[in-house]
């Protein structure tokens, strides 16, 4: 109980991880994994899990050698790549909109994956680069912030936690880690949205869109963005971009997921399949416009690649 | 003494691809994990029975696929991690907790990754079949479905046709069904596999299908299947079944 006390009474966390450690070194004949509870991230006290690298003179070189699919497209081993995510803050909070395309070269590895990371209730993190280190490091993110939360009795702010990611991957530069990430949340300020990415960058802003498509997406978005957008017409720019994103980025597309933060937390608004956003839009839902975003419905009739409906489709009018 | 007046590169190439493809299927209350069991390097078949699926607990099951050689150590490892949880805790690891320890456990190997394709089937604690695939440094998601391996390319557009019904209207009044039963999800397994045998070289010699049933469920669909073995010893809890199969051997 007295190390228990001694561990997560101090203030500053430095202190804290070396009383941690040295409790830790005390009882080092029963490690975390004789108990089975090394499931996971085994204890934080222990600080940053540690990783096999191969005995070989320079082990990123190795890693490029086996894994990087734009140098060397028959390399064994595929990280998933491709993507278009976007973040912007506005009066109402903080729109996050993003695919779910994965591809492994030019195979469509997964239609279904969640770009979007629910770090805990306040804050989002976006996945675009390599997908498990995007999902390993914010979900380790999150286990930190909680233990924030425990040591100091309020939440950490976007700012700090941001901090936190982009010091932690940063101390891995050279390594061959990729991610480029949003870290999107609701604190004490306000709506904030951090980019913070593999190479060490760590960017205040309003408004973000990371990816092979981000410059579709920024596109739609830098043109309909305001500070007062209504809840409505920012959740509609959101989809509207992704959208674009999916319809012009071969790397990009499937289905758009869709998050809206608030002062009381995210939440999360929809899905909503690409194909079914050309032709139909994205149904009733607030702020939608009624109709197919795609440009071939509203010059339909107007050209001769694309005649009007009547003179078409002979073969549908005797069904 | 020969070389000298060449620059010679050297590489560490800890690395080899073993053929084979790897299938899971996740129904309403069961879940069906499948693999071939053929492994080859390059034109050459080493042996017609290695095994790619294996039985974790009695709810999960594991395939993996990719370096055989990796593949078997991870296997092992995962089943020591789980053997040490039921020391410490009396009671198997539930699936979404495995599936989290694959996570980090490839993840660990980040910067020397084992070369392995996972794919985790099995019933979760709410008793809903469920798979969950991975990619080789641990991005995981769960799914309905999901093909890996030499032949993934050929299995998996077959199975979003079959099990996801992509890009098909149901006919007027009906509604494509969300769950397939266990038999029409058997003879979809067993289809892909005979198909990519007939297509791609690397795969073929037998099959092994495990179908795990949820707590409670009737055999029904599975009594008359031919060559099936009950590998679990109880009737209450979750049960595992094995299906083997004879694939074409050229």
């Amino acid at each position: 109980m007295n190390t228990f006390v001694q561990r997560f009474a101090g203030s500053s966390a430095s202190k804290e991880l070396l009383a941690g450690n040295a409790s830790i070194t005390e009882d080092e004949d029963f490690s975390d994994a004789a108990w089975g509870s090394e499931a996971g991230f085994g204890s934080l006290a222990r600080g940053v899990p540690s990783f096999m690298v191969p005995s070989v003179p320079d082990p990123a070189s190795f890693l490029r050698l086996h894994t990087d699919d734009h140098a060397d497209p028959s390399c064994r081993i595929k990280i998933q790549h491709g993507t278009t995510t976007l973040a912007f803050r506005f009066q109402g909070g903080v729109i996050v909109a993003v695919d779910s395309r994965a591809t492994a070269g030019s195979y469509v590895a997964s239609g279904t994956v969640k770009k979007v990371i629910e770090i805990n209730p306040y804050l989002l993190g976006t996945m675009a680069g390599g997908a498990a280190d995007c999902q390993y490091w914010e979900t380790y993110l999150g286990m930190h912030c909680r233990l924030h939360e425990l040591r100091n009795r309020e939440r950490i702010s976007v700012s700090a936690a941001s901090k936190y990611l982009s010091n932690l991957v940063y101390s891995y530069k050279g390594m061959g880690l990729s991610m480029g990430t949003m870290i999107c949340g609701w604190d004490k300020t306000g709506p904030a949205v951090f980019y913070v990415d593999s190479d060490g960058t760590r960017l205040k802003g309003d408004l973000f869109s990371v990816g092979s498509g981000s410059t579709f997406a920024y596109g739609v978005l830098d043109q309909g963005y305001r500070w007062d957008l209504s809840d409505e017409e920012a959740q509609e720019l959101g989809r509207r971009s992704i959208y674009a994103a999916g319809h012009r980025d071969a790397f990009s597309g499937n289905t758009c997921n869709l998050y809206h933060v608030k002062e009381n937390g995210w939440e999360f608004i929809g899905n909503y399949d690409i194909t079914t956003l050309h032709y139909d839009g994205p149904g009733n839902v607030a702020g939608s416009p009624g109709h197919g975003y795609g440009y071939d419905l509203r010059v339909e009739g107007h050209s001769s690649a694309n005649p009007p409906p009547a003179a078409a489709p002979v073969v549908a009018a005797q069904a | 003494m020969a070389s000298l007046a060449h620059p010679q590169q050297r590489q560490f190439n800890p690395y080899s691809e073993n053929g084979g493809t790897i299938l899971a299927i996740a129904g309403a209350d069961f879940s069906v994990i499948a693999g071939d069991t053929r492994q080859s390097e390059g034109y050459s078949i080493q042996t017609r029975y290695a095994p790619k699926v294996f039985r974790l607990t009695d709810r999960a099951v594991l395939a993996v696929n990719g370096f055989a050689a990796d593949g078997n150590m991870f296997v092992k490892k995962v089943k020591q991690r789980l053997e040490w949880y039921r020391h410490a805790h009396a009671k198997d690891m539930p699936l979404r907790a495995i599936a989290r320890l694959i996570q980090t456990m490839l993840y660990a190997r980040r910067f020397f990754p084992y070369y392995v394709y996972n794919i985790l089937g099995g019933i979760e604690e709410d008793g809903t079949g469920a798979v969950y695939s991975f990619d080789p440094v641990g991005s995981y998601e769960r799914e309905a479905c999901r093909a890996a391996g030499a032949a993934s390319s050929l299995v998996q557009p077959f199975l979003d046709n079959q099990i996801y019904f992509k890009n098909q209207r149901p006919a007027p009044g009906t509604s494509h069904p969300v769950h397939l039963p266990l038999p029409t999800v058997l003879s979809i397994v067993i289809d892909s596999f005979t198909s990519a045998t007939e297509r791609h070289i690397e795969v073929g010699d037998g099959l092994e299908i495990y179908v795990v049933l949820a707590k409670g469920r009737n055999l029904q669909g599975l009594e008359g299947i031919r060559g099936m073995q009950e590998l679990t010893v109880t009737e209450d809890g979750e049960r595992v079944f094995v299906v083997r199969r004879e694939l074409k051997k050229d």
